[in-house]
């Protein structure tokens, strides 16, 4: 049985401030374990995003997915919700959660897996800096 | 051939270097202007205007330019200007908020212009005399730079 699966991928990125705080802990101990990442008024990044999506060629269309579509994804249901936010303010999602690139990432793939359908396999890296980057699932 | 007539060619030849450092700071911050609504800073700076500040990976590149050293073969020490841009702008810069916890940015709108003009005013005048700032080049994002030359 010959496979003719094939991964496809759109690049995205959005600006966004954060700190990494646990609200439980006291003022020490967040700086102790978070570093500079705890400043109260927070810092920022230039995320860099990945979204990999597996699935057959379609022989109509000679497409796995139409990435128009995908696209458009990604901007409603990411980057309008993150882009030129303060993620632990403005999104929900991190009202309780520690927006560490690792939550952020679990976060993006569970919103975008919600939205496709269940014959694509998905996966998301995130990047943070150039050098530090999380992928999810794995 | 003569020595002393290769020796004053060498006189007259030109041996101005540009040298860069390239460094990097993640911060927070907002384009607002406090004078305006918040409807006019909207209409102005868009999303930039967010009252939670969003944030960005900054990459900065400082240009010094000046003669080699007979000695050294330095035009300066790398070293020196390396502790200097971390102490007098990346310690100041580096995981902070821009409008709200650098004290040379105070009063100013948080512009990349705005922030690559107080940098090269940081660091300008703790080069000596035979060291000149060159530039200041600032990225905001992958795709938006400035560069400011001391004009």
């Amino acid at each position: 049985m010959s496979n003719n699966k094939v991964a496809v991928y759109r690049k995205e990125h959005f600006n966004a401030a954060h700190k990494l705080y646990n609200a439980a802990w006291s003022e020490e101990k967040n700086k102790e374990v978070f570093g500079l990442c705890s400043n109260k008024n927070f810092h920022g990044h230039n995320y860099d995003l990945e979204v990999k999506v597996v699935g057959e060629v379609n022989a109509e269309t000679g497409y796995v997915i139409d990435l128009k579509l995908l696209s458009d994804l990604v901007k409603a249901e990411v980057l309008d919700k993150f882009d030129h936010k303060n993620l632990n303010l403005d999104v929900e999602f991190f009202k309780s959660l520690n927006p560490t690139a690792e939550n952020i990432v679990i976060v993006i793939y569970n919103i975008l897996r919600k939205q496709l359908n269940e014959k694509f396999d998905l996966q998301i890296r995130l990047y943070e800096t150039p050098r530090n980057f999380v992928e999810y699932p794995v | 051939m003569n020595p002393s007539i290769t020796f004053a060619a060498k006189q007259n030849f030109e041996e101005m270097v540009y040298l860069t450092r390239q460094e990097h700071f993640n911060a927070a911050h907002k384009l607002y202007n406090p004078k305006w609504s918040k409807e006019k800073n909207e209409q102005m700076f868009g999303v930039c205007a967010n009252e939670n500040w969003h944030g960005h990976n900054y990459d900065l590149f400082v240009t010094i330019k000046g003669e080699p050293d007979a000695e050294t073969g330095f035009l300066y020490d790398v070293k020196k200007l390396s502790i200097m841009i971390k102490e007098l702008v990346i310690d100041k810069l580096d995981h902070k908020n821009l409008n709200m916890d650098v004290d040379f940015m105070a009063d100013k709108m948080c512009s990349t212009e705005n922030l690559a003009i107080a940098i090269w005013q940081q660091l300008s005048p703790h080069l000596p005399a035979d060291v000149k700032l060159y530039c200041i080049k600032l990225y905001e994002t992958q795709r938006i730079y400035v560069e400011y030359f001391g004009d």
